[in-house]
């Protein structure tokens, strides 16, 4: 093989070369991104984070309102969305009939194909009227407390959440699916053997993956963070902070796609760009810690179990 | 130890739950399934494939031009991620174990989770910035970068998955490296990356967010590369966030065209990996 050399070199240099692409376009797009957020980055400072004045009129740019509306709605959508995406793990790995198996995952793969725009036009005609119903039905005396005060307008932060939540599912049912494949075997069957009832026999399992689950979740919430259309069409567009479900909010993509063709003034520009820059740099963390999480669970379970199969990638 | 009967009724109440997940999941998929057909269906006529978009308040017209653009957009995107995704996903199977190809799959881990939105915003800084014009071409290229980890990571996968003894057989008669991707192992996974493509192209189709500042949009037809060109995405974002109903209407129907594209390439993609399983399983 080593005599061959020559000739194998062209084609591991050229393919290669190619390869070297990926990574030159991911470092392109952090220094891209620096470089047009640099006047704001200059101006502002680490005040541009704690400023919850966003007036592009007057030139006040603080950045606060999308943070905040960011972090509110994924956590929101998690905390819908995680115990149904595991239980939907659950009931396809472990529970449901062989003849269901391969439907139920087609099924809830194609909630991760429906493109984000057709969530956001039925956000808009179906959902919000729904959540605005609820809304008003909602008792007088709940209307005082912070959780849901304001007026019953439809759009807002649970639209945005109940909309998120239906997103995430898919991808965070799909990787704890994996996760619980690589489970060994033995671990169920040695809770049956000592009695277990079948939810018994699931724990221990869930907890033999709970790493690589807590990778999923958090697949899930880069997911929710990075999501744009069918939150901006939902969410009222409101640079504030406010506690109320009910409250129109904003997000950090929302703000961008909103308004990035309508920032006239460079500084306007840039200071967007900055909330690109720093989405960048969340979901890149997100997402690698994810990712480090999966895959320790999958090496630890490979050192018992038999040979590790290729982990397939979430769709 | 908890009684008997307590864990019995607990464990059948946590498999309820599990089964009712499921339902819950799957009731928005079949509430926007329905809503998209039903509105879709009524809204959509000859007219909506062939003509272009009618000023405001006048009745008819159609999504012809962005038709035609979402057309023009995914193939530029196709003709960039295609060569690049096949080829570094060869390198990533090729060479699995080295580290450098270890750092071009967090790249290409990492270029897939970057959220859509930003991706326009990066496009919009390279590809439209410098020429002060947006353009098919830069929308083409804000999807072709989100094309590129998609096909390179499947391609990577299947190749992984054909077997062994092809590739040793190949090396020992001789043949070299290039020899046995490209003659050997590349045909067989060949089904497979097929059905990759169409998927990922299925999914670039759907994205919006990126194309916001790159493509823009247009009211007229064009097939100018160089031109801001509309695309089903946008124009059905443009017309669901006005104030009129026809255009609403017309909203459904663009959501209609896009949703079966994506029925269509998944259950085609489905079909499709079950006889390429049969096939293996018969191997």
């Amino acid at each position: 093989m080593r005599r061959l050399g020559g000739k194998d070199l062209g084609f591991r240099l050229g393919t290669g070369a190619f390869a070297l692409v990926l990574i030159v376009i991911v470092c392109a797009i952090g220094s891209e991104l620096f470089r047009q957020s640099y006047l704001s980055i200059q101006k502002f400072g680490f005040a541009f984070w704690r400023t919850e004045v966003w007036d592009p009129v007057a030139g006040q740019f603080g950045a606060l309102p999308f943070i905040w509306g960011t972090l509110y709605s994924s956590v929101l959508a998690l905390a819908l969305a995680t115990p149904i995406a595991l239980g939907i793990a659950v009931f396809i790995s472990e529970l449901c009939p062989g003849w269901l198996r391969q439907p139920l995952v087609f099924l809830t793969e194609l909630l991760a194909a429906i493109p984000s725009i057709v969530y956001g036009l039925w956000g808009i005609f179906v959902l919000v009227p729904l959540v605005r119903a609820l809304e008003v039905s909602l008792p007088g005396p709940l209307r005082q407390i912070p959780l849901f005060s304001g007026p019953p307008l439809g759009v807002g932060m649970l639209a945005a959440a109940v909309i998120l939540a239906v997103m995430v599912i898919p991808f965070t049912s799909s990787v704890s699916r994996e996760v619980l494949r690589s489970v060994p075997p033995a671990q169920r069957e040695g809770a049956y053997a000592l009695g277990a009832t079948r939810f018994e026999a699931i724990r221990a399992a869930l907890f033999y993956a709970r790493t690589g689950i807590v990778g999923a979740v958090m697949l899930g919430f880069g997911r929710a963070i990075g999501e744009t259309m069918a939150v901006t069409m939902v969410i009222g567009n409101n640079p504030t902070i406010s506690a109320s479900l009910f409250a129109p909010q904003y997000t950090m993509a929302a703000v961008i796609a909103n308004e990035f063709t309508e920032a006239a003034d460079p500084l306007y520009l840039s200071a967007l760009v900055e909330i690109g820059l720093v989405l960048f740099v969340i979901t890149l963390i997100v997402n690698s810690l994810s990712r480090l999480l999966i895959w320790s669970m999958a090496r630890s379970a490979a050192v018992v179990a038999q040979p590790a199969e290729p982990t397939a990638e979430a769709a | 130890m908890r009684p008997t009967r307590l864990r019995k009724v607990l464990s059948s109440l946590f498999v309820a739950f599990c089964a009712g997940s499921v339902v819950i999941a799957l009731v928005p998929l079949g509430f926007v399934l329905f809503f998209v057909i039903s509105q879709g269906v009524r809204a959509v006529n000859i007219d909506f494939f062939l003509h272009m978009p009618k000023p405001v308040g006048e009745p008819g017209g159609g999504m012809g031009n962005a038709i035609v653009g979402t057309l023009i957009l995914t193939g530029l995107a196709a003709a960039m991620a295609v060569p690049i995704g096949i080829v570094s996903g060869i390198y990533m199977s090729e060479y699995a174990g080295t580290k450098f190809a270890s750092i071009v799959r967090f790249a290409a881990d990492t270029l897939n989770g970057v959220p859509s939105i930003v991706i326009g915003v990066f496009a919009y800084g390279v590809a439209v910035l410098p020429f002060k014009q947006f353009s098919a071409l830069a929308g083409g290229f804000a999807l072709g970068i989100m094309m590129i980890p998609i096909i390179a990571r499947t391609t990577e996968e299947l190749l992984l998955m054909v077997p062994g003894a092809m590739r040793e057989g190949a090396l020992a008669l001789g043949a070299t490296r290039a020899r046995a991707v490209f003659s050997v192992l590349l045909p067989s996974a060949l089904p497979g990356i097929v059905t990759g493509v169409v998927l990922a192209l299925a999914r670039i189709a759907g994205e919006t967010a990126p194309l916001l500042f790159t493509a823009f949009n247009n009211r007229f037809f064009t097939t100018k590369l160089t031109q801001p060109i509309a695309s089903l995405t946008v124009q059905v974002f443009t017309y669901a966030i006005s104030p009129y109903e026809d255009w609403h209407r017309q909203a459904w129907a663009g959501a209609l065209v896009l949703v079966s594209l994506v029925l269509v390439c998944s259950v085609l993609a489905r079909v499709a990996t079950r006889r390429l399983e049969r096939m293996h399983a018969r191997n």
